[in-house]
């Protein structure tokens, strides 16, 4: 286990591997996605009270939900690459923040497309709303700040820092929908014991959250091989292989 | 260890007081931000009343970003930041030093001058006293939490525009809670919950912050 992961912080041990897993989360995911589309937008029961507008969740939600595991991940990251100095957690941490920052811009705006019918208003500032927002500014500060420092291997040991600093919004917006009172719902998915969701639509909501959560996989470590080929470009391997092809 | 502190903050005190019109400027702008409004919204007494709070406080968060690149910037500059992390003494104590000059600096200015502003937006008496104390419990929150991102940037060339984005994010829940007190206070509810919240706010960043900011500026200076 621990060789193991000591050979994934090798560079060109993680693009090899990570080059294997890709096409197995994609293609499990493209699998899910057909699979929780359909049996959400198409099976599923219409709501009794919402029409077919509902079905917005089967997107609303698995991005929503991504969206704080995103970040919560690069926080993991960053503290991985400042503690024990890991170069790799610093190229997850970043390939990984424009992609949390579409599922957090996803989330808001399916969540405006829904609210404008349902609450008759396309934005309020209430706090689950409010919080999600600066989860963006949040995305868009570490992304700025990775662009702006011209060395890369300072770049990455900074947004770590950031990043940790950052996570404390993540239990805020989890738990905003159930310490203030807002106009945002709480959770129905996840009280197993007692749903107050069919069963009819909270499987296929299920599906999707695995769906997008194997998306975020698959994309990430594209973006993570391409981070690692272009930190690494004066390097042997990485000169052999863009010969061979 | 309690020396080097205060060597430090009698330092930055005495380089502030040597370069008095720098000092000034942040203030000018806070003051001049905030009568920009009532002739941009309209003079109407009741409008800029319930806008009041809101308003300083936006004001002292935009003006703070003025001079909060100055705490590491000249010391980066001419290599003393560097002599400071080099010694003895813990980095974080040193940079606690460092955020509280910064805040007799910029902070306690704003809070002086916040009634006046109250005045000229028509606050009434008790909300003006309200929101010097809010203003007294986050203004140390924005030197603690501002230090951070500008010892990440402070290697960078233009750090105006990062900063910005790095810091006002981390600064929202303090604006909410804090403009969210004042205006609790002027419809005559209790505002015990609120001015809590802000207290928390602050022990927090006073005791994860400088640790934070620390590990930024070694990050920066490698």
């Amino acid at each position: 286990m621990w060789l193991w992961f000591h050979k994934l912080g090798s560079p060109r041990y993680f693009y090899d591997t990570a080059g294997k897993f890709i096409p197995w989360l994609g293609g499990l995911c493209a699998v899910l996605m057909v699979w929780g589309l359909y049996g959400g937008l198409v099976q599923a029961p219409a709501d009794y009270q919402q029409g077919d507008s509902y079905r917005i969740i089967f997107i609303h939600v698995p991005a929503a939900a991504l969206s704080l595991s995103v970040y919560t991940f690069m926080a993991v990251c960053g503290a991985i690459a400042l503690i024990w100095r890991m170069k790799l957690a610093e190229v997850m941490l970043i390939s990984a923040a424009p992609v949390g920052a579409s599922f957090t811009f996803i989330a808001l705006v399916t969540g405006s497309l829904w609210g404008k019918p349902m609450w008759g208003t396309w934005w309020v500032w209430d706090a689950r709303l409010t919080s999600e927002l600066i989860l963006l500014f949040l995305y868009l500060g570490v992304i700025a700040l990775y662009g702006a420092i011209e060395d890369k291997r300072n770049a990455g040991r900074a947004v770590s820092v950031l990043s940790i600093v950052g996570v404390v919004n993540i239990p805020i917006i989890k738990y905003s929908v159930e310490w203030w009172n807002t106009l945002h719902q709480g959770s129905t998915i996840l009280k197993f014991d007692t749903p107050s969701i069919d069963p009819a639509m909270r499987t296929p909501l299920i599906v999707m959250l695995l769906a997008f959560g194997l998306y975020f996989g698959a994309v990430v470590l594209m973006r993570a091989r391409a981070e690692v080929l272009e930190r690494e470009r004066n390097s042997k391997w990485v000169q052999e292989l863009v010969q061979s092809r | 260890m309690s020396r080097a502190f205060v060597t430090l903050v009698k330092r930055d005190l005495l380089l502030a007081f040597r370069h008095r019109s720098e000092l000034a400027n942040p203030i000018l702008f806070f003051i001049l931000v905030v009568s920009l409004f009532p002739l941009g919204v309209g003079p109407e007494p009741n409008l800029l009343q319930s806008l009041a709070a809101g308003v300083i406080w936006v004001a002292a968060l935009l003006s703070s970003l003025l001079s909060l690149d100055g705490i590491f910037r000249s010391d980066f500059e001419d290599g003393s930041l560097e002599q400071i992390l080099m010694s003895a003494h813990p980095i974080s104590l040193l940079v606690l030093a460092k955020v509280l000059a910064h805040w007799l600096i910029t902070g306690l200015p704003v809070i002086l001058v916040a009634p006046l502003l109250g005045v000229l937006m028509q606050l009434p008496a008790d909300g003006i006293g309200v929101l010097m104390i809010t203003l007294l419990l986050g203004t140390p929150f924005v030197s603690l939490v501002g230090a951070i991102g500008v010892g990440l940037t402070v290697g960078l060339r233009r750090a105006g525009m990062v900063l910005s984005l790095l810091v006002f994010p981390l600064y929202i829940p303090l604006l909410i809670f804090a403009a969210g007190a004042v205006d609790t206070a002027m419809t005559g509810f209790p505002i015990g919950g609120h001015l809590s919240l802000l207290a928390a706010l602050l022990v927090g960043a006073l005791t994860l912050a400088p640790l934070a900011t620390a590990a930024s500026l070694r990050i920066s200076l490698n």
